[in-house]
């Protein structure tokens, strides 16, 4: 590929008023870090494409993403398109839904080589995001920044390259389904079981109604300011509990009882 | 004296050649967040259909690593797209190739619908894949339980024995118990670890929303569980069906065997005296078998593969209500706490 002519400009924040946001599922993230850890030794960043679908209000929902080799040196870039398109194909084999909506690059900050590399990808997809991953935590946390690019022409000729900062949406509801116990720690000896999961969860319930026990002794007694809104909320919570008449509750949670005796029961003589 | 010194430190290289490694049994398997991840996420895209992919990785000593997985693309019933099938599997292996992806196949992992997974198609897909790999697993995900908040994850091998049995194909009572062999020793589950790299851990732990309850335990407090419960009992209703029909045709196996038996002693019987007739008229006896006769034609048995699978997949069924039990108890009796409060 050519040498970059053209100059990459890069502009902190700036809340841009198309109202475009990307939505990144943290399986992108995990792939991007795997692939990361396997590059090959002369490689200082890697490059992929990513995957996903355009929402009808234009939010753009990254799900999926995949590495593509490529040679860096310090005017040039060069990327396999062969390979992005055979792996593309074999992506939309398996979910044809998935389609390009942009690329990613791992390092901090967009470089000359990017504004080449996002001019391919301009080329397969209007108006690709070009996701940054920092792997390195330079700024002593890992960065995930996303951008668009703006093309900045005085009449007729082109200037540069703008990347603009579109907000990110990082959608951690599947890790959190999961359980980020699982993906946090290095090794974790076992996947925990139905009780052991369900213990767990009571005891971050009873932690919580501990601490809302506290402040409102705390405010009762006159150590913390009370602060209204809170008040109503928590007044809110408590009255949500479904009020019905003590006898009909028995009898709903002695049925329950009851049918899940009996299950247990019948799996307990069948072993 | 060299001898003698280096018969301890030294064999022959022939001799190392020649001696057959004995593999340490698999202890565990360790999968990375990435593979469970991509499961999750293709088990649940697809669900209710159930789908497959391959599994790639490392077998390191008794633990197999699980690094990376693909899926596969729903298979039509086509002949064309057959080759279509495998072209896709070489042309990603060989593109993670190129990305430094282990490029080793470790097995395969499938979707399953409320546990039922236990089928002969299973212990074929394991039969044709032990004969490549030495060591394979399938990991199986249960996207509807994973609604209550559990991560249904399951490691499972065929147990050796089985396999053997298998190969042989013969499932008659009398072999079976002969090796004594019964229907939980058909699959073995594994134990699950999970690893992360560092990079990812770090991430993840920044990642982490602040808020102390998580989507996990919205599902797991949630109180109405009826619909999975139904649904577990219908399936397990089916089940006990087939297993009675599979009885009535062992039972008519053995009224027919005794049938058999019957005649065959009355024919027997004919047979003697008709002998013992000719013997005081002085002709040769006539033998006492006649294997052209159609009354001693073996009768085969049925096969005990299916009622095997199928009691399988009943206690499967049973362990899965009891765990959805044991989690509504605890919920109830939390609810009943509250209003008394």
């Amino acid at each position: 590929m050519a040498a970059s002519e053209h100059t990459a400009l890069q502009f902190t924040p700036v809340l841009s008023s198309s109202s475009l946001l990307a939505k990144v599922h943290p399986l992108v993230i995990f792939n991007i870090c795997d692939c990361y850890v396997r590059r090959p030794d002369q490689a200082e960043r890697v490059i992929g494409t990513l995957l996903g679908s355009v929402l009808p209000d234009g939010t753009v929902d990254i799900r999926n993403s995949y590495a593509v080799p490529h040679n860096e040196s310090s005017d040039q870039v060069a990327l396999d398109i062969d390979y992005h398109h055979n792996m593309l194909l074999s992506h939309q084999k398996v979910n044809p839904k998935e389609a390009i909506v942009g690329w990613y690059s791992t390092g901090l900050g967009v470089t000359g080589g990017s504004a080449l590399i996002h001019e391919f990808y301009s080329r397969e997809v209007p108006n690709p995001i070009h996701l940054t991953v920092d792997t390195g935590f330079r700024n002593g946390e890992g960065t995930i920044k996303a951008y668009v690019s703006v093309n900045l022409s005085l009449g007729d000729c082109q200037l540069a390259v703008q990347f603009q900062e579109i907000p990110v949406d990082l959608r951690m509801v599947e890790a959190e389904q999961v359980g980020f116990d699982i993906l946090k720690t290095p090794m974790v000896d076992k996947i925990p079981s139905d009780l052991e999961g369900m213990e767990a969860s009571m005891q971050r319930l009873l932690a919580l109604i501990d601490d809302v026990h506290k402040y409102v002794d705390d405010v009762v007694e006159g150590h913390t300011a009370s602060d209204s809104s809170i008040g109503r909320f928590i007044s809110e919570t408590v009255a949500s509990l479904p009020k019905l008449l003590p006898s009909a509750f028995d009898k709903l949670v002695n049925d329950n009882l009851q049918l899940c005796g009996y299950l247990d029961i019948g799996g307990f003589l069948s072993d | 004296m060299a001898n003698n010194s280096g018969n301890t430190v030294a064999r022959s290289f022939l001799q190392v050649a020649s001696t057959e490694e004995v593999a340490p049994s698999l202890r565990v398997v360790q999968i990375e967040g990435l593979v469970i991840l991509k499961i999750i996420k293709h088990c649940k895209e697809f669900s209710p259909a159930l789908v497959t992919g391959q599994l790639l990785g490392l077998d390191v000593g008794s633990v197999l690593e699980v690094t990376n997985c693909f899926p596969f693309p729903i298979r039509e019933e086509d002949e064309e797209i057959e080759a279509d099938g495998a072209n896709y599997q070489l042309e990603m292996m060989r593109c993670l190739r190129e990305v430094n992806v282990d490029n080793n196949t470790v097995g395969w992992y499938q979707s399953t619908l409320l546990g039922s997974f236990q089928t002969v198609e299973l212990i074929e897909t394991f039969m044709n894949y032990q004969e490549n790999i030495r060591r394979c697993v399938c990991i199986i995900y249960d996207p509807s339980r994973s609604n209550q908040g559990v991560l249904a994850l399951k490691a499972l091998k065929l147990s050796d024995a089985f396999m053997e049995l298998y190969r042989s194909n013969n499932f008659t009572g009398e072999k079976l118990r002969e090796r004594n062999l019964s229907w939980v020793d058909i699959f073995e589950e594994i134990p699950i670890k999970v690893s992360n790299s560092a990079l990812i851990s770090a991430f993840m732990t920044e990642l982490e929303a602040d808020s102390p309850i998580t989507q996990c335990d919205y599902d797991r407090l949630q109180l109405s569980t009826n619909p999975f419960m139904e649904r577990n009992v219908e399936f397990l209703i089916e089940c006990m069906d087939e297993l009675s029909m599979e009885q009535q045709k062992f039972q008519f196996y053995y009224r027919n065997l005794s049938r058999q038996q019957a005649q065959q002693q009355a024919w027997l019987q004919k047979r003697r005296s008709e002998n013992m007739a000719r013997k005081a008229a002085g002709e040769d006896p006539l033998p006492e078998e006649d294997p052209s006769n159609p009354i001693f034609k073996p009768i085969p048995e049925p096969s005990r593969l299916d009622s095997f699978l199928i009691t399988n997949q009943i206690a499967n069924f049973c362990n899965q209500i009891n765990g959805v039990s044991g989690q509504s108890f605890n919920r109830l009796y939390l609810m009943k706490a509250l209003q008394d409060s």
